[in-house]
């Protein structure tokens, strides 16, 4: 299980730091090209609203202007995530359906002027009632923010396995509670940007994505291109988390534009802009419902869920499904029943934010259970542990999960937490609580449909063995992929990672992959990059069997050198050997691919959760509240994780502390805030309130040595499963400081300080 | 005072000479360019990063006379007659500074957007203060906002590199100290 290995298993350096530090690295916005323009697109100002007519003549007569162009001048082909789902254009035509949706676009000299001419364009509209309310979007005689979608429902989800109600009927105990989750946004520290250009019918776009592959194919489509005249590529990226996931107007219009000018266009948001246009964590309404036995053993639970899409379904249908999906993942439990409606309103679009539709959920059902577990009397590590998921287990909707240490993450967690001891001296004020996640290892379907492999890879060897390079398609956005899959292939080539070199996400050299997305690359492109390896390594060996007169059965070869098994005697370099190669036969390469096995059941969404492996983690909290500025201030936190087999111990430990910074910042600062009109109040980093270095508390991170048999060297997921458990450790270790709970998100100061006083005054009142 | 021109539209331009790097480069700006755009548009050193342009994010950190600064809230024009070391005037000579020695180190650069701007904040705070203390290490780069790494390695390398220890004690277990 812990085998020791030359690179992997090692914190090598990233390959792109020096890069980094020195600020040598590009990223799209720092690109310039030749004669480019730069390019702006105008938004409604109005939530939702008719257009009655666009002027564009005054902008077009600014020098400076190149191209202006509407609705008239792109195609009028809607997408979206599902076909199902098709819902939003390049421009909006008829009517603007959010603060924000796209209306307009130039092309000018300079940003300076493409803000003047923004100005100039005269849009005539004629403001309609907007829908701003998710809860009270589905009612009679509520304005419709698509006619198409009666009640604006979106997305309508029903789902149950086993019996529900039977469950209910024979537990000891039945409990409701009900929930609220708040909007938030992805913000990555870097703002979206883009860069398109036309050669003889090809287009080129330079893109801050997650995947260039998606953008490929759904920029191709909305073209009515060939995939192959459509190249996207990418330099750095700056931060993601599931915001550049899908492309946006600024591929879109910013394609148009370069086609009317045949020049290059630089496009990008700027901070507000990406603020509206948002697609980050939906708001949502969550009711459940948990039967036990006496000793707090989960039979059943239900899911009555309410999600705010905004506009368009975006990615957001996904979300919906996985909200529900991967609840039953961390218990135990046999029923389990699920409604959903996702709703559209005049509100910015929400789609897939890091911990993709579970972290809410599972907030809710973590405070929940909290719940439960007091009106039994049961400690809250207790009834985890109880209910905690085994190894070698199915879920209700049938999803089947190999590796799983969800106890021992939560056993070693109460250890290095000191749980017993907090728990048995309660200091006033203090209080500490325990919660649960999962996450997928990589969707088991592809993100549109399509029989087209998840990965693949391959790697050449230089001529004279000096240098490898890794040619992939996945897409490292910070998360440190580029480095995790070069140490892969060398440890499958027998190589070293010092001498390796990389070339990725990029459609037109790069052999296809899927992206970062559902925590996949490790484990999917890892896949197929150690099986590349090991075809360059089989190649190498039969080389060298022949130059040492050895059986290539005979032969392995580790960082570098490649020595005989059986005689001490016996040893050549990797690089005399692969010189060696290219002489005799021609360069030396491996390729790999991956598809995952066929996954899940047959039931309507079976699909969404679906995945080869499954992270596991636990997260322990401790908070202080001052009960006079209902303040909370946090003592520590402990996330202990089952991610199978670490391949870069200090990559991993920095995504479970971002993940965790994002989760922290959702539990108790972070809420996009929308006036009564549908605008964004609050479209800044500083009044969003994402954390600075003093805010974050003493986090200590650990791995439970786990190896799951389906993955590569048996890694599983990390950078997304840290996020789910955070937001219901915050809300059990404020619950367990002052005995009320709070029931939304985010468990603010100013609502922690009300839930105090209530209880003051009912404490009062009952005594009276 | 910097030359003024005034263009055709009757807009006016300043000739100003910015001391970046230990370089000086005469160009002609408007009064409301900022040293970012400046900095990136004009002489190409776009390791100053935009990342809100309304001094809440610190990516577009630069030293001015020492000090660091949103360059975002300043203007080109008042940047004539200081010093200006932005993120490509630190590793001189192609040699690193052990702070961006010890980020690498440390795993502390995810997407590496924030990385630029973490520098030259902590590089200012070590020249002032060769030793601080993990909450002056935190004070010093709050003005620097990161996405990716919730500060923790951060911080290690900052006080590591303060330390003249540049390598992390590696093991598969990662603690760090906190705000309070
Ligand atoms: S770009 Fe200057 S502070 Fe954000
Ligand atoms: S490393 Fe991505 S914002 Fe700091």
């Amino acid at each position: 299980m812990s085998k020791n290995y030359n690179v992997i298993g090692h914190s090598k350096p990233k390959i792109d730091g020096p890069e980094k530090v020195s600020g040598a690295a590009k990223y799209t916005g720092d690109l310039k090209f030749p004669n480019m323009l730069h390019g702006k697109i105008l938004t409604s100002p109005h939530a939702h609203a008719r257009i009655l007519s666009i002027d564009t003549s005054e902008a077009e007569k600014l020098p400076g202007v190149k191209a202006v162009i509407t609705h008239k001048d792109v195609p009028t082909l809607k997408y979206g995530l599902s076909p199902a789902r098709w819902d939003e254009n390049i421009f909006c035509s008829e009517k603007t359906r959010f603060v924000g949706d796209k209306v307009a676009a130039v092309a000018c000299l300079d940003e300076e002027t493409c803000y003047k001419a923004l100005k100039l364009i005269k849009v005539e509209y004629e403001v309609l009632p907007a829908v701003l309310d998710f809860l009270t979007a589905m009612d009679e005689g509520q304005p419709l923010v698509h006619e198409e979608y009666a009640r604006n429902i979106n997305t309508e989800i029903h789902q149950e396995f086993g019996d529900v109600a039977k469950a209910f009927a024979e537990a000891h105990h039945v409990r409701t509670d009900t929930f609220i989750g708040q909007r938030t946004y992805q913000c990555p520290i870097e703002p979206h940007s883009a860069i398109s250009m036309w050669d003889a019918g090809k287009l080129t776009i330079y893109s801050s994505t997650q995947s260039p592959h998606y953008f490929q194919h759904y920029i191709a489509r909305e073209f009515g291109m060939d995939i192959g005249d459509v190249r996207v590529l990418k330099t750095f990226v700056g931060g993601g988390f599931g915001g550049k996931l899908e492309p946006t107007g600024l591929e879109f219009a910013g394609a148009v534009l370069a086609k009317i000018t045949s020049r290059p266009v630089r496009m990008f948001y700027d901070r507000a802009e990406m603020f509206a246009h948002n697609r980050g964590r939906h708001a949502q309404q969550m009711e459940i419902t948990t039967g036990v036995d006496k000793d707090g053993k989960i039979l059943g639970a239900y899911a009555n869920f309410k999600m705010d899409g905004g506009a368009y379904t975006s990615l957001g249908i996904a979300s919906a499904y996985y909200a529900g999906a991967l609840l039953p993942m961390t218990y135990e439990f046999d029923n389990f029943k699920f409604d959903m409606y996702r709703v559209y309103t005049n509100l910015p679009a929400c789609g897939a934010q890091r911990g993709h539709g579970a972290p809410q959920p599972k907030y809710a059902f973590e405070s929940h259970l909290d719940n439960v577990a007091k009106d039994l009397g049961i400690d809250p590590m207790d009834i985890r542990i109880r209910n905690a998921r085994r190894p070698d287990t199915v879920t209700p909707n049938d999803f089947k999960i190999n590796s799983c240490h969800m106890k021992e993450c939560l056993e070693r967690a109460r250890e290095i937490s000191g749980w017993d001891e907090k728990k048995k001296n309660k200091v006033p004020g203090r209080g500490i609580g325990v919660s649960t996640g999962s996450f997928v290892t990589g969707a088991g379907y592809p993100i549109y449909r399509t029989d087209l492999p998840h990965a693949s890879a391959f790697i050449r060897v230089n001529e004279d063995g000096t240098a490898a390079t890794l040619y992939t398609g996945s897409v490292d956005i910070g998360q440190g992929s580029d480095t995790v899959l070069c140490q892969m292939a060398a440890e499958a080539m027998g190589y070293r990672y010092e001498q390796m070199k990389i070339v990725a996400a990029d459609t037109e050299t790069t052999p296809l992959d899927f992206g970062a997305y559902a925590s996949r690359q490790t484990y999917m492109s890892g896949t197929a990059v150690k099986l590349a390896g090991e075809e360059v390594k089989k190649q190498i060996l039969e080389m060298a069997s022949f130059m040492l007169s050895l059986p290539p059965e005979d032969l392995d070869c580790e960082d570098g050198i490649i020595f005989s098994k059986s005689r001490d005697d016996k040893s050549i370099t990797f690089q005399e050997a692969a010189r060696k190669h290219f002489v005799l036969r021609g360069p030396l390469m491996g390729k790999g691919v991956y598809t995952p096995p066929k996954l899940g059941g047959t039931f309507k969404g079976a699909a969404v959760g679906t995945s080869p492996a499954y992270s596991f983690g636990a997260q322990i909290g401790e908070v202080e509240i001052d009960a006079e500025t209902g303040e909370i201030s946090v003592l520590g936190i402990w996330d202990v994780h089952d991610c199978g087999k670490v391949i870069n111990p200090r990559l991993l430990h920095g995504q479970v502390h971002g993940a965790l910074f994002m989760g922290m910042g959702e539990s108790v600062w972070e809420e996009v805030l929308f006036d009564d009109k549908g605008k964004i109040i609050n479209a800044e980093l500083a009044n969003y309130k994402m954390l600075t270095a003093m805010d974050m508390p003493p986090i200590e991170s650990e791995v439970i040595d786990s190896y799951e048999p389906t993955g590569p060297w048996g890694a599983k997921e990390v950078g997304e499963g840290s996020t789910n458990p955070t937001l219901g450790m915050f809300s059990n270790a404020i619950f367990d400081a002052m005995g009320v709970r709070v029931n939304s998100l985010p468990l603010t100061y100013e609502k922690v300080w009300r839930a105090l006083k209530e209880k003051r005054e009912q404490e009062a009142a009952e005594k009276a | 005072m910097s030359n003024v021109i005034t263009d055709k539209d009757g807009v006016k331009r300043y000739l100003i000479t910015l001391n970046v790097n230990g370089d000086e480069h005469t160009i002609l700006v408007k009064g409301n360019t900022t040293l970012t755009n400046a900095l990136r548009d004009q002489l190409d050193l776009t390791g100053t990063k935009r990342g809100c342009e309304l001094g809440d994010c610190g990516s577009c950190t630069v030293l001015f006379d020492g000090r660091p600064i949103n360059s975002c809230m300043k203007l080109a024009v008042e940047a004539e007659g200081h010093e200006i070391i932005t993120i490509e005037g630190v590793a001189a000579n192609g040699e690193l500074d052990a702070i961006q020695q010890s980020m690498i180190n440390h795993a502390a650069v995810q997407c590496g957007y924030c990385t630029p701007g973490m520098v030259l904040s902590a590089k200012a705070l070590l020249t002032r203060n060769p030793h601080p203390t993990e909450p002056e290490v935190r004070e010093a780069i709050a003005g620097n906002l990161c996405r990716c790494t919730g500060y923790v390695h951060i911080v290690e390398a900052v006080l590591a590199a303060s330390r003249g220890v540049l390598a992390p004690d590696d093991g598969a277990h990662a603690t760090a100290g906190g705000a309070k």
